[in-house]
């Protein structure tokens, strides 16, 4: 393989004496699906949110198609053109149209002109099915809609990575699936993707790689077949068989400092 | 437990709860006409029309209260308020900067102010500064004076209006922009303030209610008879005629613009409220 899209080398995090990381290594290779699974508090999310920097690390590397994203001196703006983003909650402009979402980005930070930025933003839209409500506010959309719309957002921006920190987690039920359609689409078109979901059915089919997380760590990292069809520790069994039976799960002792660490 | 008889069961009062709203309405409004009919029993009705409802006495102040005094009043409003608004800015950015002096130089600007009585700004502006500076003029006269009076004590406000419509908007707002490559001032210009914009857009309005209202301070600065305000019109009037029919006209002024603003302010929250579902 050439050298890997994504590279994490001992990366550790820490909010005050909270240590969310604690050394982690990791490498996605171009073109490769990988999601990130675990309990809340594992430290997936700000694993994600460290590889474009929203979260500065404590301590470790991060490299992102060769470029050093954690070096003092890399131009982060530059860096982050390369790396789309979708959040839990959208994070869509609301005082903007959905073409506005797609179009202000491309202009301000890739100064495209207008016709080329209404060009590209149609075709995006296009690709999340989405061409008919180009003229709708945020408000007016459907969770799954709203996340389509961050999706092609992102995507007008033309990234070589995609990062997606629970993408389906704030929808209901119902809509999961369109938004999961255009991520597989995504990864069948190739795209580098770094996921982290709870959704194990999308892991399973989609994915290249799946990385089980607990405690700031990477306890398991392999095929889907390996760590979710077959896992060698008894931390990802158990966190697997809550996640897909969660009505037979057991009464549990709380730990200290599981809870979520952001939010 | 609750079966009937058993101790458990609540005990029976005399009245029941609708009977019991009834008696308390009633008082409600016998206590309210006792006072109405007191005051219109006790009241001097012929001396208080007399005295405020003076009809030819209103006829003479038009147009003058309009042309001179309320269109004064909305001048000294405006320009304070400008003076205010860019001022307000300025603190507001430096409350938010990530430079410890400009932080700390607008809390201290912006708990100075607030904290100060408007009156003894005017007269500071209109009083101490002449004095301790002979020779210094305002530019513009009574009105860069009063613009930089008013805007100096407004700005204060408006400094904390911003920055809580800055705060205001989510965090997520920010970094989806920064992942999306805008640089941090990028990002505050394109997406931060223009959401802040509309959140603060009723608390401004009532801001330029309160400046509306100060600028009935400038009577301190001693005005020429062209540069008279509502309140300074209304009072030189009043003591002319020893009547006080031009006060109460003077204040009807007031409230045709602060009442239809505060409405405004109003209508516009609602409709905020509104959007964000």
């Amino acid at each position: 393989m050439s050298t890997p899209e994504i590279r994490v080398r001992d990366l550790h995090k820490s909010f005050g004496d909270n240590q969310v990381l604690k050394g982690i290594d990791l490498e996605i290779g171009q073109g490769e699906v990988v999601c990130v699974i675990g309990p809340s508090g594992s430290g997936k999310s700000t694993l994600l949110r460290c590889v474009n920097l929203l979260e500065e690390p404590t301590g470790g590397q991060v490299f992102v198609g060769g470029t050093e994203v954690t070096d003092p001196d890399v131009d982060i703006d530059a860096v982050r053109r390369r790396i789309g983003m979708v959040f839990q909650q959208f994070n869509l402009f609301p005082h903007l149209s959905v073409t506005g979402n797609l179009t202000l980005p491309q202009r301000r930070v890739l100064r495209r002109d207008k016709a080329e930025a209404a060009r590209v933003a149609a075709e995006n839209l296009a690709r999340v099915g989405l061409a008919d409500k180009a003229d709708a506010f945020p408000a007016s959309l459907s969770g799954g809609q709203q996340q389509r719309v961050a999706i092609a957002r992102a995507l007008a921006m033309g990234p070589d990575v995609m990062l997606f920190d629970e993408p389906t987690s704030a929808l209901d039920p119902e809509l999961v699936g369109d938004v999961l359609a255009v991520m597989r689409m995504l990864a069948d078109e190739g795209m580098t993707m770094m996921v982290v979901t709870h959704e194990m059915t999308f892991a399973r089919e989609v994915a290249d790689r799946v990385v089980f997380m607990d405690g700031g760590v990477i306890v398991e990292d392999g095929t889907p077949a390996q760590v979710i069809g077959n896992p060698s520790h008894e931390r990802t069994r158990h966190f697997l068989s809550r996640l897909l039976d969660p009505a037979m799960a057991d009464v549990e002792e709380e730990t200290p400092g599981a809870e979520d660490a952001r939010e | 437990m609750s079966e009937p008889g058993t101790p458990l069961q609540p005990r029976r009062t005399g009245l029941s709860r609708s009977r019991k709203r009834q008696i308390s309405r009633g008082v409600q409004y016998a206590v309210f006409a006792a006072v109405v009919i007191a005051l219109a029993v006790t009241a001097d009705w012929g001396r208080l029309k007399n005295q405020f409802f003076q009809w030819d006495l209103v006829k003479q102040m038009f147009p003058d209260v309009i042309t001179l005094a309320l269109k004064n009043t909305v001048l000294y409003t405006t320009f304070g308020f400008v003076v205010g608004l860019v001022l307000g800015i300025v603190l507001a950015l430096m409350r938010l900067s990530s430079v410890g002096p400009y932080r700390w130089v607008a809390g201290v600007y912006i708990e100075i102010f607030r904290g100060l009585p408007a009156l003894l700004i005017f007269i500071f502006v209109g009083v101490a500064v002449p004095l301790a500076f002979p020779g210094t003029e305002i530019p513009g006269g009574t009105y860069g004076k009063v613009a930089i009076a008013l805007g100096t004590v407004g700005a204060a406000y408006m400094a904390e209006t911003f920055r809580a419509g800055i705060q205001a908007v989510p965090k997520g707002q920010m970094e989806a922009a920064r992942s999306l490559g805008f640089s941090h001032a990028r990002a505050m210009v394109s997406i931060v303030v223009p959401q802040a914009f509309r959140i603060i857009v009723p608390p401004l309005t009532n801001e330029l209610v309160t400046l509306f209202k100060d600028s009935s301070l400038v009577l301190f600065l001693g005005v020429t008879l062209e540069e008279r305000e509502l309140s300074k019109y209304g009072r030189d009037l009043a003591s002319e005629t020893a009547n006080s029919t031009p006060i109460l006209v003077a204040g009807l002024c007031y409230l045709l613009v602060t009442i239809p603003l505060g409405f405004l302010a109003r209508r516009l929250e609602d409709k905020r409220k509104g959007a964000d579902k």
